[in-house]
């Protein structure tokens, strides 16, 4: 038996049953598509193709494409993989994070959540893959096979290496963390199909899922010990992640407050694409009652949080540019910040710094269309930042005579633009055909925080 | 299935009435099934009886498999086949073999005990679950008690789950 408080709010309003938590999910998937999601799909698709053509022109010519130059090796292709490795760290944080810390109005949103996480980690996959120009020789180069160089296996002091087997771990243990919380609901989707084929479908999908005691309490320990397994793999993933640069002698990435800014910053991105998906899902399927103003409020307060703690990091790293005495490192910060890409750097502390610091004001945070500006604006910050960090650290490097500055191509913009519609046409699928809330979940908290006690 | 049970199927609309329902006819003698739901039902467990699962030691065995592979495969690559220096490292670098240590002992864990979930569970893309009621995914808690391993009369069986607060009680033949 669960017990709440009387003093909290109820997580669920509208004096749901939990027939009704079942109706008005499932209804979504077996109706028709709407017109609006036929729309968005195309549009969706439209952008996947376009890009499409710049990541076949990128394969086929290779990546000279990319505005990338001698100096500015990196650029908008780890920028990209960075932002999008960080926008999934909020699903695995809602989905493992809050269920270690017992955080029941995460039960709402995890599954939109932790799919947007599985997309945005195949969309980040994207840039390394395309980054090695014969991918399709990548198996050697990235992974510990037998090879006919004698063998010459990879080299497991590089952090490239470790971002290997930290993403592939990452997006494998969220898939199947996901797929796990999937099962329950599949099965409802099955047990109320209409015709032979949907039953076929999701009769397999549910993997003949049965509802028993014993498996459910089986799941309950499968889903804590995931979670207990997830929540030091989503917090190496960003860690190795920022080695790459860390572990450098670049002046403005040789840093060891990498790791912790990096997955702050994650977070931060994470939660505000949660929350850009999210304000649109819950007005497109009218699910107010089971995304409230209180789930949104909480999520606005981890913004103000990570946002707050990327802030503390960014004057952490003027301040031990300056302290530390060394000349290439003040340099490094002064270019940034007054040089000739002062521009991004001014974006990126106005979005990322200023913007969520009006999340105080309860009236904003509890606002929707403020909360959307915001959630956008700091999705735009957030790549910013990873732009500042990469760019302006390599183009102005060790010799004056080769100092440069990075144009991005086309087909720079066209790769990214890829992803954009493969994640929106994966998101809008999930949307369509996966039940979007975790019913299982919901309905299990239904009598104890929902409005109405369902007798 | 190679042959069929007779059983008697209580429905219950709360959760709550469930768990006192399951302590009543477990108490009255009778020997259930298994018991169904739409959600975890907290503290079922106690009232059927069911020990904790070992999954947790199950995961943590393959852990340590991880862990294990992992540095086997390490040392064995860089300090054993072919050993070399490599940015003034020495031929066993220790600390750079942590973080993919770690990623093989969570990938291990987690696989290794979603794996033995799924076979013990019997969870299969093409299995065919014993399905009393269909409600059950959607709302409804039933209890199943097999007749054949009861020695309970039917009728008594059938007066103890409406007692205890079953809206329907209904046969199934699977």
């Amino acid at each position: 038996m669960i017990a709440e408080s009387a003093i909290r709010e109820p997580l669920v309003t509208g004096g749901k049953t939990v027939h009704d938590v079942t109706e008005d999910i499932c209804s979504r998937v077996e109706q028709k598509p709407a017109k609006t999601w036929l729309l968005a799909m195309a549009v969706s698709l439209g952008a996947l193709t376009v890009g499409l053509y710049a990541v076949a022109m990128t394969l086929w010519e290779g990546i000279g494409m990319w505005g990338l130059n001698k100096t500015v090796g990196w650029a908008w292709d780890i920028t990209n993989f960075v932002w999008w490795v960080g926008i999934g760290h909020a699903g695995t944080l809602i989905s493992a994070i809050l269920l270690l810390f017992r955080q029941r109005w995460r039960m709402s949103i995890n599954r939109a959540a932790e799919a947007m996480t599985i997309f945005a980690v195949i969309c980040a996959a994207m840039f390394p893959v395309l980054h090695m120009g014969r991918p399709w020789l990548g198996f050697y180069w990235a992974l510990p096979l037998p090879n006919t160089f004698g063998s010459l296996w990879v080299n497991f002091n590089s952090p490239l290496l470790w971002d290997v087997f930290a993403i592939s771990t990452y997006f494998s243990v969220s898939l199947v963390f996901w797929y796990i919380g999937l099962i329950p609901d599949f099965a409802t989707i099955r047990d109320r199909a209409t015709n032979k084929i949907s039953a076929a479908i999701y009769g397999a999908l549910s993997f003949g899922w049965d509802g028993a005691a014993k498996t459910w309490s089986r799941y309950e320990t499968v889903a804590l010990v995931l979670a207990g397994l997830a929540t030091p793999l989503v917090l190496s993933v960003h860690t190795i992640v920022s080695f790459d640069f860390a572990t450098s002698v670049i002046p403005g990435w040789h840093t060891t407050i990498f790791p912790p800014y990096f997955v702050a910053g994650a977070i931060f991105s994470g939660f505000a694409m949660v929350l850009t998906l999210l304000l649109i899902t819950r007005k497109v399927y009218k699910l107010e009652d089971y995304i409230t103003i209180q789930h949104i409020e909480l999520m606005n307060i981890v913004i103000i949080i990570t946002g707050s703690i990327v802030g503390v990091a960014y004057i952490t790293e003027l301040f031990m540019a300056w302290y530390s005495g060394v000349e290439a490192e003040q340099y490094a910060f002064y270019n940034r910040a007054l040089g000739p890409y002062w521009w991004a750097y001014a974006s990126m502390m106005t979005c990322n710094v200023i913007s969520p610091q009006l999340f105080w004001f309860k009236k904003i945070r509890t606002n929707l269309a403020a909360t959307f500006v915001i959630s956008i604006i700091v999705n735009i910050g957030m790549w910013f930042e990873r732009f500042v960090i990469i760019v302006t650290s390599l183009h102005r490097d060790f010799l004056p005579s080769s100092w440069a500055m990075f144009y991005p191509t086309v087909y720079d913009m066209g790769v990214y633009l890829f992803t954009f519609g493969l994640f929106f046409t994966a998101f809008f699928l999930f949307a369509k055909f996966f039940p979007v809330i975790n019913m299982a979940e919901v309905k299990s908290i239904i009598k104890a925080t929902g409005e109405k006690i369902n007798k | 299935m190679a042959h069929e049970s007779n059983y008697i199927v209580g429905v219950y609309e709360d959760e709550d009435v469930l768990l006192k329902a399951i302590k009543t006819v477990r108490d009255g003698g009778v020997k259930i099934h298994e018991v169904y739901s739409p959600f975890p039902v907290h503290g079922i467990d106690d009232v059927l009886g069911y020990k904790k699962s070992r999954l947790s030691v199950v995961a943590f065995m393959f852990g340590v498999l991880g862990t294990s592979l992992a540095l086997t495969m390490q040392f064995g690559m860089m300090s054993i086949d072919w050993p070399m220096i490599i940015g003034g490292k020495d031929y066993a670098p220790v600390p750079s073999f942590i973080p993919v240590t770690f990623e093989l002992t969570v990938l291990l864990a987690s696989f290794g005990m979603v794996g033995t979930f799924m076979i013990i569970s019997n969870l299969k893309p093409w299995g065919k679950p014993k399905i009393f009621d269909k409600r059950i995914t959607d709302d409804k808690h039933i209890v199943a008690i097999d007749l054949g391993k009861n020695k309970v009369a039917e009728s008594a069986i059938d007066k103890l789950l409406k007692d205890s607060g079953a809206s329907e009680v209904n046969k199934k033949t699977l």
